[in-house]
């Protein structure tokens, strides 16, 4: 009986499941796979038009580089955190299932109705920058549209279908929440992110085709199809970095909601509740960000492979105190993690078998951090270079270099997962015969990944030619992988049968928990500096090489101004976070029902 | 904040959400302000685009040759992202690059078709992977190095022997390279179009687009356009910018349409954002404006 009266639903899921599936490669490798159509279209191509002032337009005395890069970010952040949300939510919902724990499905509910306002606020901020790119840049995006053409038109449904998908998730939770229901409605989950995550790469495709354009000629003509437009050198890191990264960019965003909620409750409950939902936040948000520098240097090695001269345009020339700034905030971001971590180790008794080793984290990481910050290839001003008394500082400056700061980053990670793997181990007892063993084979491993990773970068960083430097960083970046792999495949395996202690939720310092509104700004604040330095790497172009930037923008700004920007548009995003926050909150307030006044 | 035991005791029943909210608030923009404050403390450097510079041919002498060459090479040429002492690429300053090229051509694994250095060094340039020198670039894709005249750096053939003339003379040797000449042959040929030199200012940009010529501004008089010196008092800077790009659009009371429409073509954005900012902003009324203005003109040519 149940069946049929969902059955309409049902219906509905497996006809945009069957759409999805149909209307990607018909239209996206349509031109591909169809050579006459391809030769027809370089019939009519036009070379990328040479911009002039007709081509600009400003809205008053506004800078339109100003006006787009707000608006812009602001979208990407809104956007990234709406796709971020049902991936992780999906496997909550699943781990509710599996563990049959009821407070997994609520919890997916809760962080679900966090981000469907922000949905709508995401569509809203698209839309403005649609208009402003036609209004501000109308021969870029007529060039754009050239080159594109039905493919936005993709983008745009494949936006209709996230949206029908996303409403049908969201409101039929509680519709499908048993049963095999309950496995329709985890279809609909892998399918709002199987369609979610297509229009991610969809949309970055624009983005790294002004930066490696492929599919078209030196003039910029197009002399490919969709695919080969697509498909540059740069579209597959940035994929899978945006990826990562928004996972843990959406997790940090509802570890402060958890966060607030926890401080602002009014019974134990509830402070509980919050606490376990911060926490889990922020194990989603550390688990995410740990591979995210293997991503990054992808990104960046395709980036020199593509052009040596913009990966030294990024790294080691103007653009290289933003990575001061990185390492500024990464590591606000790792300490912050750590520390949140530590705290939370207060909640369970069987910590304190551990809480010995935290003094030795906490000096690795803050040792580490300060060689990251340690500047290097910097330009520098003539009363600079002589108050160094020379190009480099005598003691500072062999921590500058690459090698040094592999070292770092590696040990900042692999302390962190120590942390994190503490953490886990704190409320259980290993009961597993070969425990000792299991124990030694940890300890044994993080020793000689440790030990790896200095001796990599210390022999072959300082000691022999760049060849091999550049090598001996992926070995270092294997070894930090190991640990990290072993490390969850050995604690899955002792913690079979392991004696659980309690855990006491919300048993965890104010202070702690203030780690989780650090996070979510050194995440926001790090996504515009990054995004900031992957677009200022075309320098003066709109495409590399194929269209040149001659608006009265076309500088790269100073990064006090840049910073600025970004500030505002942090800020600008926390005021929206805090409406989506009310408005989320809104729902659960019920107004008491008036007394009616005695005659 | 007092902790209880029982889950449905409240645990601070004074627990005041305001003030929650406005704590929250403060650290996490406290945090953002130490990022922005980190920002601004670091060196400010502005990445400027490129500037092409017209040069006359007909007057340039060797030594502004050599001098332009060694411009280009740490300038628009980004010759020294790579070729600097950090190994990337061989040291050129460095080395004595006049020796060092006949070395490079006499050496065997030199593949090339240059006979003296004058050609290696073009050949280095246009076609980096003809010989990558041992030590450097990777196994299939030998040389890193872009080619210098195409996109995105894009040196002109003149720039290019700007170059190997710097490189020839800084180690003392003689340029065997030509100076170029305006011969139109040339300049059709080789030289691709370069638009002018940005003006410095409003002023002169003004000068350079003839404006003072029918206009009355700067220290000008002239009657035959409009006065621009009180211009700011009747347009925005939005109408003073299309009245330049599309001057035919609105034409001004008494003025006949005879103001070119090709500015939009020939000004630099920044010429054009200089004399609409200086325009909008001439406001004193000009003792010796020629012509009566009109009241409320809108759009002037």
């Amino acid at each position: 009986m149940s069946l049929y009266k969902n059955l309409p639903l049902i219906m509905l899921s497996f006809i945009l499941l069957l759409s999805s599936a149909l209307l990607l490669p018909d239209t996206v490798l349509a031109s591909a796979d169809n050579a006459v159509a391809v030769e027809a279209a370089v019939d009519v191509a036009q070379p990328a038009p040479t911009m002039g002032p007709r081509d600009y337009r400003q809205i008053g005395s506004m800078s339109s580089r100003s006006f787009v890069w707000v608006i812009a970010q602001l979208h990407l952040f809104l956007a990234a955190f709406v796709l971020a949300v049902p991936l992780f939510v999906t496997v909550i919902e699943w781990i509710g299932v599996k563990t049959g724990d009821q407070r997994y499905d609520d919890m997916a509910h809760e962080f679900m109705k966090v981000s469907m306002t922000a949905y709508s606020l995401t569509a809203l901020f698209g839309g403005t920058l649609a208009f402003s790119l036609f209004l501000l840049y109308p021969t870029f995006m007529g060039y754009m549209m050239e080159v594109f053409g039905n493919q936005v038109m993709v983008y745009a449904l494949l936006f209709f279908m996230e949206s029908g998908v996303l409403y049908i998730y969201y409101y039929s939770w509680y519709a499908l929440r048993y049963g095999n229901r309950k496995y329709v409605h985890l279809t609909l989950g892998v399918l709002l992110n199987g369609v979610g995550t297509t229009l991610l790469f969809v949309a970055n495709s624009w983005a790294t085709f002004m930066m490696a354009p492929s599919g078209v000629d030196d003039a910029g003509v197009v002399t490919g199809g969709i695919w080969d437009i697509m498909r540059g050198p740069l579209w597959n890191p940035l994929n899978l970095h945006r990826f990562v990264a928004n996972i843990a960019f959406g997790g940090a965003v509802v570890g402060a909601y958890a966060g607030y909620k926890m401080l602002s409750a009014r019974t134990m409950a509830q402070r509980a509740h919050y606490d376990w939902m911060g926490y889990t936040a922020n194990f989603i948000a550390v688990l995410a960000f740990l591979p995210l520098p293997f991503a990054g240097y992808w990104l960046m090695a395709e980036i020199y492979a593509y052009s040596q001269q913009m990966g030294i345009t990024a790294m080691g020339g103007i653009l290289a105190w933003l990575f001061i700034v990185q390492a500024v905030l990464i590591g606000t971001i790792l300490l912050s993690a750590n520390y949140y971590l530590w705290n939370g180790m207060s909640r369970c008794e069987g910590a304190k078998r551990y809480m010995w080793l935290v003094k030795y984290i906490a000096v690795t990481l803050v040792v580490s951090f300060l060689i990251w910050v340690t500047p290097h290839t910097l330009i520098l001003s003539a009363h600079e270079i002589a108050t160094l008394g020379g190009s480099h500082h005598p003691l500072l400056g062999p921590l500058g270099i690459m090698p040094a700061k592999n070292i770092a980053v590696n040990l900042m990670l692999i302390g962190t997962f120590l942390s994190f793997q503490l953490y886990r181990r704190s409320d259980k007892v290993i009961t597993v015969p070969w425990a000792g063993f299991g124990n030694a084979l940890m300890v044994a491993i993080y020793l000689l990944a440790i030990a790896n990773v200095i001796f990599l970068g210390v022999y072959y960083g300082y000691f022999t030619n760049t060849v091999y430097k550049v090598g001996s960083s992926v070995a270092q970046v294997m070894s930090t992988l190991i640990v990290i792999i072993s490390g969850v495949v050995i604690d899955t395996m002792m913690f079979k049968g392991a004696k659980t202690l309690p855990v006491n939720w919300g048993h965890i310092s104010n202070r702690g928990v203030y780690a989780l509104f650090a996070l979510p700004i050194a995440f926001t604040w790090l996504m515009a500096l990054m995004g900031y330095v992957r677009s200022s790497v075309r320098t003066h172009w709109h495409v590399y090489t194929v269209m040149k930037d001659n608006s009265a923008d076309n500088f790269i700004p100073s990064i006090g101004h840049a910073g600025n920007m970004m500030t505002v548009a942090t800020l600008s995003f926390l005021v929206l976070v805090l409406f989506i926050f009310w408005v989320a909150s809104l729902g659960e307030t019920k107004q008491a029902l008036p007394v009616k006044e005695e005659e | 904040m007092t902790t209880m035991d029982n889950e449905q005791q409240y645990i601070n029943p004074e627990q005041n959400g305001v003030v929650v909210f406005l704590k929250v608030l403060a650290f996490m923009v406290f945090i953002i302000l130490v990022f922005t404050g980190i920002a601004n403390l670091l060196p400010q450097v502005e990445g400027q685009a490129p500037k092409d510079v017209k040069v006359d041919l007909g007057a340039l002498t060797m030594d502004a040759y050599i001098a332009m060459g060694e411009t280009l090479f740490k300038g628009k040429g980004t010759c020294t992202l790579c070729h600097n002492n950090l190994g990337r690429a061989p040291d050129i300053l460095q080395l004595n690059m006049e020796q060092t090229a006949q070395d490079r051509l006499a050496a065997e694994g030199y593949k090339g078709e240059a006979k003296d250095s004058q050609g290696y060094f073009f050949e280095s340039m246009m076609e980096p992977s003809k010989y990558v020198v041992p030590g450097y670039g990777k196994d299939g894709d030998p040389s890193p190095m872009p080619t210098i005249n195409k996109a995105p750096i894009g040196l002109s053939d003149i720039e290019m022997g700007a170059i190997v003339a710097f490189l020839q003379a800084k180690d003392g040797a003689e340029p065997t390279v030509e100076l170029p000449t305006d011969a139109p042959a040339i300049e059709e040929n080789a030289v691709p179009a370069e638009p002018p030199k940005v003006a410095a200012s409003a002023e002169e940009a003004l000068a350079k687009y003839g404006c003072t010529a029918c206009h009355t501004v700067l220290d000008s008089a002239a009657p035959i356009g409009p006065e621009l010196k009180t211009i700011g008092l009747r347009s925005t800077k939005e109408e003073i910018r299309n009245s330049i790009i599309n001057p035919s659009a609105i034409i001004a009371e008494g003025f006949p349409p005879i103001m070119p429409g090709d500015f939009a073509d020939k000004m630099m954005v920044k010429e054009l954002e200089m004399i609409a900012d200086f325009l909008a902003a001439s406001k004193a009324p000009a003792a010796d404006a020629a012509v009566p203005t009109e009241t409320e003109q809108k759009g002037e040519q």
